[in-house]
């Protein structure tokens, strides 16, 4: 008793998971609506940024995100590399098309903010850019694991494109750092700094705490959907595996 | 495992398509880029680097997946496997063929290509030699993109998918050099991170491709 | 030497397919495995010769003890005979390639590109392969496909120079090869039984 790995098993997984999903839904809708209202209604507009700053309440906790969750599928692959549960490679595939729409509402949000801020949709920055690069990590990922047959297969593969995928990913921000530096001078760096910079730093209190309960919310609800979307998996692996017992038989 | 080098080499120069085609398809990319931006000079001078290494570049791409899916197919891999060779050597001797069909005629051919697109004087140098140290990081990586698709029916556009994403600290760091050494600034940096990249990819990746390459073939 | 497989158990595509499997060869025998199609013969043969790990049970002998031969033979058709040979004796490092040449007779076509074979000859030519390899263990998954009568008495010629030398072999195979000698062992027996349905991790697999 008391072992992490017995939730290695689907069955004690999906009971257990059944079981905190309620809870874990709750707090993530209490967390996300309380602290998206409070964020866009109860907070004064910024002196220079007006009410665009409010944007900050969706764009920094989707940005946080789309970084976490490919964080999780690196560790959910090591896991299955490592330990070979079933549920971890499930785990990391069901996480995969969260963290690619985290990543895609931190581009758009980015987009909407950057239009005003900057009188641009777009602009070549590393922090953006290196953003665009995770997307088509997270679009690669997707399309091996959806390619392959075979779940063992797919499993070993995706997780192996995982891992070395981060080692290019690490490095593609530095490159890409580099790379705009060297055209723009630094300009758009201290731009990047003020848009995604240290909260603490920039804002001030009045903003930072309902942008903390977001950023919790966001963290709820991403635990929420990996919870759903693995027991998803393992559901449809298992449908798999009755199938294929079928066409034994 | 000169064997398999001399013979996939021999195999590209018969059948065809391994020399010529990726050279031509760099000449093509280098004659439409003018068509799309306009003839002015100035203009072609300024991106000449940046359109040079994407050519490269895309060659590169058109040719990864031929590097493991004939041998796939007529089931040569699967006797590969069980031959004296680590699958290890394998990769890296594909990767390493695979240079020597299609990045090698790039780096010869890009000064020729530069003429066209009026790569300034200052550039012709540090240009060949970022496509030097920069076209065998394409290659291993590609192997590795190859390695993952080569069970696939349609695996084409998906090792575009996969591998593009990859080659992109490569890509920046190499037109990057070429770029800064044309304006004049100091382009050591970026040779440095593009030669690390590139002596990074060669001593690791192979294990990544042969471990994707023996999940496959099982 | 032996090649002992004790209590394997086999996959095909995360499937279990056959259990239990136990045989023995010694030096100088043939085993030819029986079973109809897609019993998992073939899936056996990859696990003996190390291209796949089984889920359980052992192969008794290394797989650089063994030469396999499958459905494809990995012939590159711009290459001529004698270079395809020759490029597989580097490869296994044995050296000549005469010995195969004269096994199954490719002497006279030694220089046609091999794409210009007919499916019998490169069937011919892929088991020649095999000589080449100078490996004591030969693993052979139907190797009689699209052979004519000659082509298979020669074939089977071939093997028994393979057994004679000490050397074992292990066929997959539906028709009779003409080796009156070897073992017959039919593998619907060990066809995997499914688990439970209640046992859920079980099922997963």
């Amino acid at each position: 008793m008391g072992s992490i790995w017995e939730y290695a098993n689907p069955k004690k997984f999906i009971a257990t998971t059944d079981r905190l999903l309620p809870w874990v839904s709750a707090l993530a809708l209490v967390a996300l609506v309380g602290g998206l209202i409070w964020g866009f209604f109860f907070t004064p507009d910024d002196y220079k940024q007006g009410s665009t700053v409010k944007i900050i309440y969706l764009h920094v906790p989707s940005a946080l995100m789309a970084i976490n969750a490919w964080m999780m599928m690196l560790v959910a692959s090591l896991i299955w590399i490592v330990r070979r549960h079933h549920v971890s490679a499930l785990a990391a595939r069901a996480a995969a098309p969260i963290g690619a729409v985290m990543t895609l509402i931190a581009l758009i949000t980015g987009a909407i903010w950057g239009q005003p801020m900057w009188g641009t949709w777009w602009e070549w920055d590393p922090r953006l850019t290196s953003f665009l690069i995770l997307f088509l990590f997270y679009l690669g990922y997707m399309a091996l694991w959806a390619a392959i047959e075979n779940d063992d297969t797919a499993a070993d593969l995706t997780s192996i494109l995982c891992l070395v995928g981060s080692v290019f990913a690490i490095l593609s921000r530095y490159a890409v750092n580099f790379w705009n530096q060297g055209l723009h001078q630094g300009s758009s760096v201290m731009r990047a700094g003020a848009m995604m910079g240290d909260t603490e730093e920039r804002v001030s209190n009045v903003y930072a705490v309902p942008l903390f309960v977001c950023i919790a919310g966001f963290i709820l609800l991403f635990i929420a959907l990996v919870f759903l979307r693995t027991q998803t998996e393992i559901r449809a692996r298992r449908m798999r595996a009755l199938l294929a017992r079928e066409r034994m038989n | 495992m000169i064997a398999l080098l001399t013979r996939d080499l021999r195999l590209a120069v018969r059948a065809g398509g391994g020399f010529g085609l990726g050279l031509a398809f760099f000449l093509i990319v280098v004659v439409l880029v003018p068509f799309g931006v306009g003839p002015e000079s100035g203009l072609l001078s300024k991106i000449a680097p940046g359109v040079l290494w994407l050519g490269a570049l895309l060659a590169c791409l058109l040719s990864l997946d031929r590097i493991l899916a004939l041998d796939w197919e007529d089931g040569s891999l699967d006797l590969l496997a069980t031959a004296p060779l680590p699958m290890e050597a394998i990769v890296s001797i594909k990767a390493l063929a695979h240079w020597i069909t299609t990045g090698l005629p790039l780096v010869l051919a890009a000064p020729v290509f530069g003429l066209l697109l009026n790569l300034p004087d200052a550039g012709y140098v540090p240009l060949v030699i970022s496509l030097l140290i920069g076209t065998p990081a394409l290659s291993v990586i590609g192997t590795f993109g190859a390695a993952l698709t080569v069970g696939l029916k349609r695996g084409g556009l998906l090792l575009s998918l996969l591998v593009l994403p990859l080659y992109v600290p490569t890509l920046i760091f190499g037109a990057e050099m070429a770029r800064r050494a044309i304006e004049g600034m100091e382009a050591t940096t970026p040779l440095l991170m593009l030669a690390g990249i590139t002596c990074g990819t060669i001593a690791l990746l192979p294990f990544a491709s042969a471990a994707v390459l023996r999940v496959n073939l099982r | 030497m032996e090649l002992t497989v004790s209590d394997l158990s086999v996959a095909r595509g995360g499937i279990a397919v056959l259990e239990g499997v136990s045989f023995t060869i010694a030096s100088g025998e043939a085993l030819v495995l029986r079973g109809p199609n897609g019993i998992g013969k073939t899936t056996l043969l990859r696990t003996v010769a190390g291209l796949q790990p089984p889920l359980s049970g052992a192969v008794g002998l290394e797989r650089d003890a063994m030469a396999y031969a499958g459905h494809a033979d990995g012939i590159k058709s711009v290459l001529s005979v004698r270079e395809n040979l020759q490029f597989w004796a580097d490869v296994f490092e044995t050296g000549s390639i005469d010995a195969a040449l004269d096994a199954f007779d490719l002497r006279g076509l030694e220089n046609r590109a091999a794409g210009g074979l007919s499916a019998g000859q490169k069937r011919r030519l892929g088991l020649a392969r095999m000589v080449v390899t100078g490996r004591p263990v030969w693993v052979l998954d139907e190797p009689t496909v699209s052979l004519d009568v000659a082509s298979v008495a020669m074939f089977a010629d071939a093997v028994r120079a393979h057994l004679a030398g000490g050397g074992l072999a292990l066929l997959a195979t539906h028709i009779d090869l003409g080796l009156a000698e070897a073992r017959v062992l039919d593998v619907e027996p060990f066809k995997a039984v499914p688990p439970p349905l209640d046992d859920f991790d079980g099922a997963f697999l």
